[in-house]
């Protein structure tokens, strides 16, 4: 924004102040996301700069705390580096156990609440639906309602799924859903829905229903008329809205920490624990790791919205 | 097939014209009207099922859990599954009746063969909710009681211990004798009964929910304000650069929001503890001296910090989103008619970007209010929220009765904004990104 000609003195400086303060917001939004990278390089156990790393000397600087997340809770971590090796860090290192469930969970989780989001968007987007706004409420309300509110409640219905079914009389008998794959992956998909309705829907808006009625007008019937047009149209808004509900659970650890049991120790979870107990630089490796994959998924979904925008032609500029 | 995706042009296509009594009829002679009406519904129903199973999935997985949650904030039989017999003998005699033989008959019937059945701690533990301290009085009483009690029931029992005499204890264990109560919704707000069951303010220092629902709200609308304060410039600047600079810019603003909580937290820890970066900087520009390191984190200045950069991005996007729409050529108007760049501003610019700034304000308190993983983390004691103190009674206290009646609590207050949101703002105009 260029300031006017006819701008005052006074005006002028207040500018460059704002755009000062403007640089600072951006610095407190950015600087911690960027200082955890080269500090998980430290070679010392410490949070802060050391004055061998400020000098640039080689040796203040180390893999060492990559290095520990293989090595974390291996049988024999010092043993040497060959297939068995890397056999044990597969099946005990703590890390990378709990990588392999956060993807399970992750997975599931997200390809349950895309096709059921999709399917509800593509129903609520159409100008016939019925008590629209008060549905499109509550299926959103699981982002609004706070999680630990969330947690509680499935908390109670895992431990005994059944329970609601005495409410209308009847009394049978099932297992718990808690501590169980299955449990994680439900409660995970229900937290990632708003996403994907939101998404999707987003890029409903301004969907050209003639399309729709060109294809059927030559001769489609309704399945090829979703799958040769609809779909292409919106697939980069359910592909965003898809990696928005694997980040939600990726990223989820209330209701982990609630319903899941030792099995399902996810990352955010395992890094939960790391915080709370003792924190080791190791921490921050995993941090580095995660901001670089938050950087891949950002880039993705602001490609999409890019191609879903030129697809839709709503880009003038 | 044009049928099935637009039945309304299906029909005004084929319409078959007039009758001879002037209504419109379709070509196989139906009226106009109906034939309208029950495609309309046929529609309808289509919408309908696209979206039936995910609002089957969310009330199964989401709604039906929030029941039962708030059945159980209303709901404990720990004690009258449990003792059957003195439960039995409350219904029976009213209020302020003094516990009879049999009274004390029953007591000890239940003691034994709750001991017997190992579920005299579960008893004790629904007591001692609403009159602290006397879990082991059932613990202990259950020890001694495992091999029966011989009448007269009433002496043996206090044998055992003077307290069971006590009317405040047996006032508590009537109320505990029917499965529902409202005690944890009292307990909530700092209330509890006396012996002869009025409600009055719970000792002074077990008041603690109210304080800490009024700090939650105070800390929320403090992070609400510092968001708008470091949120308006940003998304004014945003809204006004062309729009290739203002986006490679809006990546500093997304970046955060995509960014795992964890990660930010973590990094705030980093940044902020005594021996961290920041107090580094302030030791080394002399700010400070490095024996006066500040306490930034683990208090309330480290939730207030934290929380401010994690729900910044909630404030920015949607003030920019208005801000984008604005017309510049207003505030050029009103500067040609004399006004200064600060009356302009507060007059014609401010006034336009309040959907925004309503629409980020409620989404940020809302979502502040029921933060849990930043002030567990990073909050010390001070800067606990009441999220903290239902995790607390989930996971350590075992109070889960009274997790679910402060989680109600803090349920009715979200959905109370969160109405106010969908009134104001339209719950579709939410955007991500």
């Amino acid at each position: 924004m260029a300031l006017p000609t006819y701008a005052s003195p006074l005006e002028k400086v207040w500018h460059y102040a704002y755009l000062v303060i403007c640089g600072a917001i951006f610095f407190f939004l950015i600087a911690p996301i960027v200082v955890v990278i080269p500090l998980s390089f430290n070679a010392e156990p410490y949070f802060t700069f050391t004055d061998r790393m400020l000098s640039f000397d080689p040796d203040g600087y180390s893999m060492r705390w990559y290095d520990s997340l293989l090595t974390f809770g291996m049988a024999r971590p010092e043993a040497p580096r060959d297939l068995n090796w890397w056999a044990d860090a597969w099946q005990n290192a703590k890390w990378v156990n709990a990588a392999k469930s956060s993807l399970i969970i992750g997975i599931f989780a997200t390809i349950l609440a895309t096709v059921l989001g999709t399917l509800a968007a593509l129903g609520l987007s159409r100008p016939e639906m019925p008590y629209r706004r008060a549905i499109m409420a509550m299926l959103i309300s699981p982002m609004i309602v706070p999680i630990i509110i969330t947690a509680t409640g499935m908390f109670f219905f895992y431990s005994n799924p059944c329970e609601p079914l005495t409410w209308i009389g009847l009394n049978p008998e099932c297992g718990k859903l808690a501590g169980t794959y299955l449990g994680v992956i439900l409660a995970h998909a229900t937290l990632g829905i708003p996403f994907v309705i939101i998404t999707v829907t987003a890029t409903l808006i301004g969907f050209d229903q003639s399309l729709n009625r060109a294809a059927a007008s030559l001769g489609a019937n309704p399945r090829t008329t979703f799958f040769r047009i609809t779909m292409p149209l919106i697939l980069p808004g359910v592909i965003s809205g898809a990696l928005f509900a694997f980040v939600t659970s990726f990223d989820e650890v209330v209701a982990v920490l609630f319903i899941a049991g030792p099995d399902q120790q996810t990352i955010p979870r395992q890094m939960w624990n790391g915080i709370r107990e003792q924190i080791s630089p190791a921490i921050l490796a995993v941090a580095t790791l995660l901001v670089i994959f938050s950087i891949a998924l950002l880039t993705t979904v602001e490609m999409l919205r890019r191609r879903s925008e030129r697809l839709r032609g709503l880009t003038p500029k | 097939m044009a049928n099935a995706l637009d039945p309304h042009a299906a029909i005004v296509a084929t319409a078959g014209g007039l009758d001879e009594g002037g209504t419109l009829r379709t070509a196989d002679g139906q009226p106009l009207a109906r034939a309208l009406a029950r495609s309309s519904r046929r529609a309808r129903r289509r919408a309908f099922l696209l979206v039936l199973p995910l609002l089957l999935f969310i009330l199964i997985t989401f709604v039906v859990p929030i029941g039962q949650m708030l059945q159980r904030s209303v709901k404990n039989d720990g004690f009258s599954a449990n003792m059957p017999q003195l439960s039995a003998w409350f219904h029976e005699n009213p209020r302020g009746t003094e516990p009879d033989e049999a009274a004390w008959a029953a007591l000890a019937a239940d003691l034994s063969a709750a001991a017997q059945s190992r579920t005299i701690g579960v008893v004790g533990t629904r007591v001692n909710y609403d009159m602290p301290g006397t879990r082991s009085l059932f613990t202990s009483a259950g020890r001694k009681a495992r091999g029966g009690i011989e009448p007269p029931y009433r002496e043996a029992v206090l044998e055992m211990d003077a307290k069971w005499g006590d009317p405040k204890l047996w006032s508590v264990m009537r109320e505990a004798s029917s499965p529902y109560t409202s005690n944890f919704y009292l307990a909530s707000v700092d209330r509890t009964r006396d012996d002869q069951g009025n409600i009055v303010s719970a000792p002074a220092q077990q008041q603690i929910y109210v304080k800490l629902f009024l700090r939650t709200f105070w800390l929320s609308l403090i992070i609400t304000c510092t968001t708008f304060l470091l949120g308006f410039p940003v998304a004014h600047l945003l809204a006004t650069l062309p729009t290739r600079k203002s986006n490679l810019l809006m990546i500093l603003v997304l970046l955060p929001f995509w960014t795992s909580l964890l990660v930010r937290t973590t990094a705030w820890i980093v940044l902020l503890q005594q021996q961290g970066v920041v107090n580094d900087i302030l030791v080394w520009l002399g700010v400070i001296g490095n024996d006066g390191r500040l306490q930034m984190i683990f208090n309330r200045t480290g939730t207030i910090i934290a929380m401010t950069h994690i729900l910044l991005p909630f404030m920015i996007l949607p003030l920019y989103s208005v801000m984008r729409t604005i017309n510049p050529s207003y505030v050029r108007a009103a500067r040609s008619l004399g006004a200064t760049s600060w009356t302009a501003f507060r007059r014609i610019y401010f006034p336009q970007t309040l959907p925004g700034l309503g629409a980020g304000a409620l989404l940020v308190f809302i979502l502040a209010v029921g933060y849990y993983i930043t002030p567990a983390l990073v909050g010390g004691a001070s800067g606990q929220l009441i999220s903290n103190m239902i995790a607390m009674h989930m996971t350590q206290t075992l109070n889960w009765s009274m997790a679910a009646a402060l989680a109600a609590l803090l349920l009715g207050g979200v959905l109370i904004l969160y109405w106010v949101y969908d009134r104001l703002v339209g719950i579709d105009n939410l955007k991500l990104g």
